[in-house]
């Protein structure tokens, strides 16, 4: 039976187990979405295509799937750019399908024509433009396989108009995608391994370094019992929380710019560091000349482009980490790291003094005691989703995520406006559980479109806009390193109440410590979705801190013992 | 250093585009980059150079891999190869200085490929440093134009590795035994 390209595509992400995707339709994409009212997919209209990019992000992120966002040509799909460059970074499958015009017309600066290929070509795993309904099958086909396996990433695929229109044969392939270049299975030697297990045995002052990786392979289990069995405490990348639970003894908790205070000097005075799935980024090593300088360093990664770019290691295992890891860890003797674990302990003698949490009610609403009351409410059960800023950080200090993919963040991009969306996405992907968007003032109104979204689709997901009336993280810098000159970072907001209301949603303004809980709680209980507005301390900073560029142990301290911000002086 | 790649890519449209884009985004100068078919049809051989240290030459070859059209890589600096740049050069040639010219074309081993009233072409293969020879002592005739291939590379004796079972699999015929160059170790 012949079917149109449209139908086709439709078909097709049928076939890879597709049942939810996030769009917005317009000229080139029409003859796909009146092609839809055939299938039996969930189509979620967002309100900009930046939003149905981060929903499919969240939804991978948060069910272990692929994500699928769905827009037009054009202003359609360049809309759809910063949510594939988000992907991107956070190694995170998405598969886009855009719509172009036909192919006759490409190349003619047409109504709504853009080289989105072109465009997006530094910003995919790989892409396609499909300009033949016969050749539609197989680019998705390959598109979902190249953006789930080996290092996952974002795929597009671009359909002209004629190309969905046009009707053809289909016979369905089920062999597997055989794509001559394209090798995701690579392997370390057998030298290699007895290279890294002995150094691992050797290893008097190890540390684990836990990264998103951990989550792609699905080797949280593995990692532990690598942990456990040696004794080596585990730092957590940002986007490594969650691989192992936040009490678990052996979590360290975060390291780098914003890491803990303990963590960063450990890792300074660590003779192993052991690399898993994670990159070594800026953020987390501070200045390269001085970082971990008697360490050695074993990286294991899926991505062999990884070794060596930031940070020089001495034994670098390409493959997947759970496979890896399952190889080695019957060759790691057991060890007794009580020493090591004690002198990491005493590391941690001061914090406590410093600890916000150990302060009195001073009258002052700080963002870390709504995250940390959220965390106590919420019992730590719940997917929180973050934008980019201080909340963001104070999220991952003061939000103790027991369960992996728990925290959905956009960390390698930095992405201000991912927090609302991709929560939609987390919804969808895992409608049981609760999920939270955290995020702050700034980046909220970035994409706060999408409660437009929220309603319509009657989603329950809770908000939580930590709200300083500044851009914070800029601000924070500014307040460091250019002596408080506060360019164009206050913000004038709306009421977020009353926004909220307009959306027909419920709003909920909290303006002191002791009304957190009670608001967390009124939200949890209502059946829509809360916006919960946490008017904050607005100069309040993110402790510690590492600057740019700084050794990684010089770190910007809470003041102690009195919580000094700049409203307080 | 100037690093030589020999890298075969799947002959499909954009590829090109896709290599290109990797250096420039990855912040690496080409020096000189030539594509053609290979032996195999669908595959295509082009011969990078970059001017980089080892690191970077890694780097490179690691990112290459990433692209899903690029079927193998093999960085051939290091390995005994041959290396050839073809140039054209018109130059201008008066009844006077033609002869002269034409003894220059022979002592380089190149050849006089058109003759007009007032101008020749020459036509000459060889190591970039011979080539820039040739030009140099052709500069006091005046060059009108010239136009080189820049460098194509080839590794001497037998193949590195198989692009055998490239081959196969671009037909598709390969099956899924590891190679050599499956079992890639990257230890430092």
């Amino acid at each position: 039976m012949k079917r149109t390209g449209a139908q086709i595509l439709w078909e097709a992400l049928g076939r890879e187990g597709v049942s939810t995707v996030f769009g917005y339709p317009g000229g080139a994409i029409l003859p796909a979405y009146d092609a839809l009212l055939e299938f039996p997919v969930k189509h979620v209209l967002v309100r900009h295509e930046q939003g149905a990019t981060h929903m499919a992000d969240g939804y991978a992120r948060a069910g272990g799937g692929v994500g699928v966002a769905i827009a037009t040509s054009g202003p359609g799909a360049t809309n759809m750019v910063t949510g594939i460059a988000t992907a991107m970074m956070d190694s995170s499958p998405i598969v886009c399908i855009t719509g172009q015009v036909g192919s006759k017309l490409i190349g003619s600066d047409a109504f709504q024509e853009t080289d989105i290929t072109g465009v997006t070509l530094p910003i995919t795993k790989h892409n396609y433009l499909i300009t033949r309904a016969q050749d539609v099958a197989r680019a998705v086909k390959e598109a979902f396989y190249v953006a789930k396996s080996g290092r996952p990433g974002p795929v597009l695929i671009d359909i002209t108009k004629d190309a969905q229109q046009a009707s053809c044969e289909v016979e369905w392939d089920d062999s597997e995608v055989k794509l001559p270049g394209y090798r995701p299975d690579l392997r370390a030697t057998r030298e290699v391994y007895q290279q890294a297990i002995d150094m691992i045995n050797d290893a008097k002052r190890p540390i684990i370094f836990a990264g998103h990786g951990i989550m792609l392979s699905g080797a949280m289990d593995v990692v532990r019992a690598v942990a456990e069995h040696a004794n080596i405490p585990v730092a957590m990348t940002l986007l490594g929380i969650g691989s192992l639970p936040a009490q678990h003894p052996l979590n360290l908790g975060m390291m780098g710019m914003h890491g803990e205070a303990w963590v960063n000097s450990a890792i300074q005075e660590a003779d192993l560091l052991l690399g898993f799935g994670m990159r070594f980024d800026d953020r987390v090593t501070g200045n390269l000349a001085t970082y971990a300088p008697n360490a050695k360093k074993i990286h294991i990664d899926i991505d062999p482009a990884e070794f060596n770019k930031n940070v020089k290691v001495d034994v670098a295992l390409a493959g997947d980490l759970r496979s890896v890891l399952e190889e080695m860890l019957p060759h790691i003797s057991k060890g007794d790291r009580s020493a090591w674990l004690g002198t990491i302990d005493e590391m941690k003698g001061n914090v406590a003094v410093r600890d916000i949490q150990n302060l009195p009610d001073n009258g002052h609403l700080y963002a870390a005691h709504v995250i940390n009351d959220l965390w106590r409410v919420t019992e730590g059960n719940a997917i929180v989703v973050t934008d980019v800023g201080q909340h963001q950080m104070w999220e991952a200090q003061y939000y103790k995520h027991e369960h992996p993919r728990s925290l959905i963040t956009s960390g390698g991009l930095g992405t201000m406006g991912f927090a609302l969306p991709a929560a939609v996405g987390a919804k969808f992907a895992c409608p049981e559980k609760e999920v939270w968007a955290v995020v702050g003032d700034g980046g909220f109104q970035m994409t706060q479109a999408e409660l437009s979204t929220i309603a319509q689709e009657q989603l329950k997901v809770n908000i939580a806009i930590i709200n300083n009336g500044y851009l914070g993280m800029v601000r924070q810098w500014q307040e460091f390193f250019y002596e408080r000159r506060y360019a164009a970072t206050p913000l004038l907001n709306p009421d977020f109440v009353k926004l909220a209301e307009a959306h027909g949603l419920s709003g909920i303004a909290v303006t002191e410590r002791a009304g957190v809980v009670p608001g967390v709680e009124a939200a949890r209980e209502q059946a829509g979705a809360v916006v919960l507005d946490f008017k904050v301390e607005q100069e309040d900073s993110v402790f510690p801190m590492v600057p740019a560029g700084a050794d990684l142990d010089d770190m910007i301290r809470r003041p102690s013992p009195i919580v000094e911000t700049a409203a307080d002086t | 250093m100037r690093h030589t790649f020999a890298v075969y890519v799947e002959n499909l449209p954009g590829v090109l585009n896709r290599v290109a884009s990797l250096f420039r985004r990855r912040a690496f100068n080409i020096e000189s980059l030539t594509v053609g078919h290979t032996e195999t049809s669908g595959v295509s051989r082009m011969t990078i150079v970059v001017d980089t240290d080892e690191h970077g030459a890694r780097r490179l070859e690691a990112n290459l891999y990433k692209l899903v059209n690029v079927l193998r890589v093999d960085d051939i600096t290091l390995r005994p190869s041959v290396e050839r740049d073809l140039a054209m050069i018109k130059v201008s040639a008066t009844p006077e200085t033609r002869t002269h010219i034409m003894q220059l074309v022979d002592v380089f081993r190149a050849r006089v490929i058109d003759v007009a009233p007032d101008s020749v072409i020459i036509e000459t293969t060889g190591t970039e440093d011979k080539i820039d020879g040739l030009v140099e002592v052709l500069k006091q005739y005046g060059v009108i134009e010239m136009v080189r291939t820049g460098c194509v590379a080839m590794a001497r004796g037998p193949r590195l590795g198989g692009l055998g079972d490239v081959a196969e699999r671009v037909g598709g015929l390969g099956d899924e035994t590891p190679t050599d160059d499956n079992n890639v170790s990257y230890s430092v």
